[in-house]
């Protein structure tokens, strides 16, 4: 069953079936929706923003594991992050993800690298690499304020 | 299952099943999006482009002579195959999309108007629901749709009452993509014609699986598609009745749908020919002529019969495995087994069932109507062809254990 662990690793499956942060924030200071009309995978992306800094994100939708997963993952690595640095986690999930970028070896133990790591397997499934990056298109969408995005 | 069906020796005929994918041999299960071709019409394919290539209809030189006869002689192959009463009636479409997009726009927009109504399914897929209701937006008209039941069944009583005075056109499919259904279309075209509405049914699923008459069904049209029945993509056939061909109006303008061209006046050419602008896909069609030859060379009756088997063989088995659902279990299906899995999305079943080199398909197979009244996003859907086998469904089974393994004891 190895082979599955490539992609299903076991930080994907344990966030499929124990998503954190999956809730409605209401009120909420920026939200934003991400849909794949492909697929059907479907979120959306709850913040609450205190000066600079995100201090509450949840999420709510539907769709594969590899989508939920990232979305519940991405929850908990933007809780306290300011936006610029939340800013960089997006574009740095979505470059390695994408294959653009490679990471730092595991042997420094940022856990937030770590559960970034556990989706480079997807880059080697094309198809699937959009519902790894949807919610995190989502969140920027929601803090730069546009209320939908779509990836097909 | 039919002893003299031998199965093994068929799948000979497909080179592309002798493959394998990573370590394991392929597992294809997605033909009902589209089916392996033989190498009988992979080497017609060649052979045209290699010996033969010219346009037809239009050479007084030997090639283009030998390209017209051939093209010609497929159209033949094509009456044949759907009992057609002439080969006047069979046009050359790019694919079943094409051929109800044709009767919508040279049938539709002269009979249908404001106020009009359409009856079509719930089951249909987008192909033969988007074309009518961009008609019904141009023309006022109104989309009814005949409901289904829990097992995805066509509601017979409720579709008899759809019919009202303004009822101009009805647009079924044969058997469902999504659902498997074989829906009961020779009563529903009878029911439909006691109104005096004519019917056009969406054969793309139909008439690789089945034989099919179109003058024992009396279908006003009939249309399906050459790659889901073993020829090449981007052929299609589109049957209609001869006196309504003849009083509709060409598809599109261009050379070869022509008798005469002036600038004050051009006379259209008979049918089929009226509706078969510009050069048409010459390989696509002598392909599907070959393929016609393949499926009557196997038996086509044995051929179904043994699909019918496999079928109830894989339904039998997937029923079985704990947390699956089967979606779509109409008492009539062919060839198609939806499924989903609990708190597991389709999209991963079809990752892991890729790892494991069966290929099926994901997703709402353009039916979003039918995944909504199921309350679903998507299915996973295994489709089979003839030449699948038992041992094939064994390593399906197999395979969505695995996938439960993974996601719910992982």
């Amino acid at each position: 069953m190895d082979e599955y662990r490539e992609l299903y690793q076991q930080i994907i499956l344990d966030h499929n079936k124990n998503p954190r942060n999956f809730t409605t924030i209401d009120p909420s200071t920026h939200h934003a929706e991400g849909y794949n009309p492909l697929c059907g995978d479907h979120y959306t992306i709850f913040m609450n923003v205190e000066g600079d800094v995100i201090r509450k994100v949840g999420f709510q939708g539907n769709g594969c594991a590899i989508s939920k997963a990232s979305a519940s993952v991405m929850t908990t690595l933007l809780k306290g992050k300011t936006i610029a640095e939340a800013e960089h986690l997006l574009e740095l999930f979505h470059d390695v993800v994408m294959g653009k970028q490679e990471l730092p070896s595991d042997d420094d133990d940022d856990p937030a690298l770590d559960k970034i790591r556990a989706f480079v397997g997807v880059r080697d499934f094309p198809v699937r690499v959009k519902c790894a990056t949807l919610p995190w298109h989502a969140a920027k969408a929601a803090l730069h304020e546009a209320d939908q995005v779509s990836t097909e | 299952m039919t002893a003299s069906f031998d199965v093994h020796r068929i799948r000979q005929d497909f080179p592309v099943l002798m493959q394998t994918i990573g370590s394991k041999p392929l597992v294809y299960l997605d033909n009902a999006a589209t089916s392996q071709k033989p190498q009988v019409v992979i080497d017609v394919i060649r052979r045209y482009y290699a010996e033969i290539n010219a346009n037809v209809h239009r050479g007084v030189h030997t090639l283009s002579q030998k390209a017209t006869a051939a093209y010609e002689e497929a159209r033949l192959k094509v009456k044949s195959f759907i009992n057609a009463p002439s080969e006047r009636q069979i046009i050359f479409t790019r694919g079943t999309t094409d051929g109800i997009n044709l009767v919508v726009h040279c049938y539709g927009r002269q009979h249908i108007g404001a106020g009009d109504e359409i009856i079509i399914s719930a089951m249909e897929h987008h192909s033969n629901i988007v074309p009518w209701q961009m008609l019904c937006e141009e023309k006022g008209a109104t989309l009814r749709i005949i409901p289904m039941n829990e097992r995805g069944e066509l509601e017979i009583e409720a579709y008899k009452q759809l019919f009202s005075e303004r009822t101009q056109f009805v647009s079924l499919v044969h058997i469902s993509n999504s659902l498997g259904t074989v829906n009961p279309i020779e009563t529903m075209i009878q029911i439909a014609h006691q109104h005096g509405v004519p019917v056009l049914i969406d054969g793309a699923q139909a008439v690789p699986h089945a034989p099919v008459d179109v003058q024992a069904l009396d279908c006003d049209f009939y249309a399906f598609s050459g790659h889901k029945m073993f020829a090449a993509t981007g052929i299609g056939v589109l049957y209609g009745k001869a006196d309504l061909l003849e009083r509709m109006p060409p598809y599109q303008g261009g050379g070869d749908m022509i008798l005469s061209v002036s600038f004050d006046k051009t006379i259209y050419n008979e049918i089929p020919h009226k509706f078969e602008a510009g050069t048409p896909h010459i390989s696509g069609v002598i392909s599907l002529g070959a393929a016609i030859d393949y499926l009557n060379q196997i038996g086509r009756v044995a051929a179904m019969e043994y699909e019918n088997a496999l079928l109830d063989y894989a339904t039998a088995q997937l029923a079985d495995i704990p947390r699956v659902n089967l979606i779509g279990t109409a008492r009539e299906k062919a060839s198609i087994i939806s499924f989903t899995i609990d708190e597991v999305h389709p999209h991963d079943i079809g990752t892991l069932l890729d790892m494991e080199s069966i290929a099926i398909r994901a997703g709402h197979h353009c039916t979003q109507p039918v995944m909504q009244w199921f309350q679903i996003p998507a299915t996973a859907r295994a489709s089979f062809a003839f030449y699948n086998t038992y041992e094939e469904v064994d390593r399906l089974v197999q395979a969505i254990h695995k996938v439960i393994e993974v996601f719910h004891h992982g």
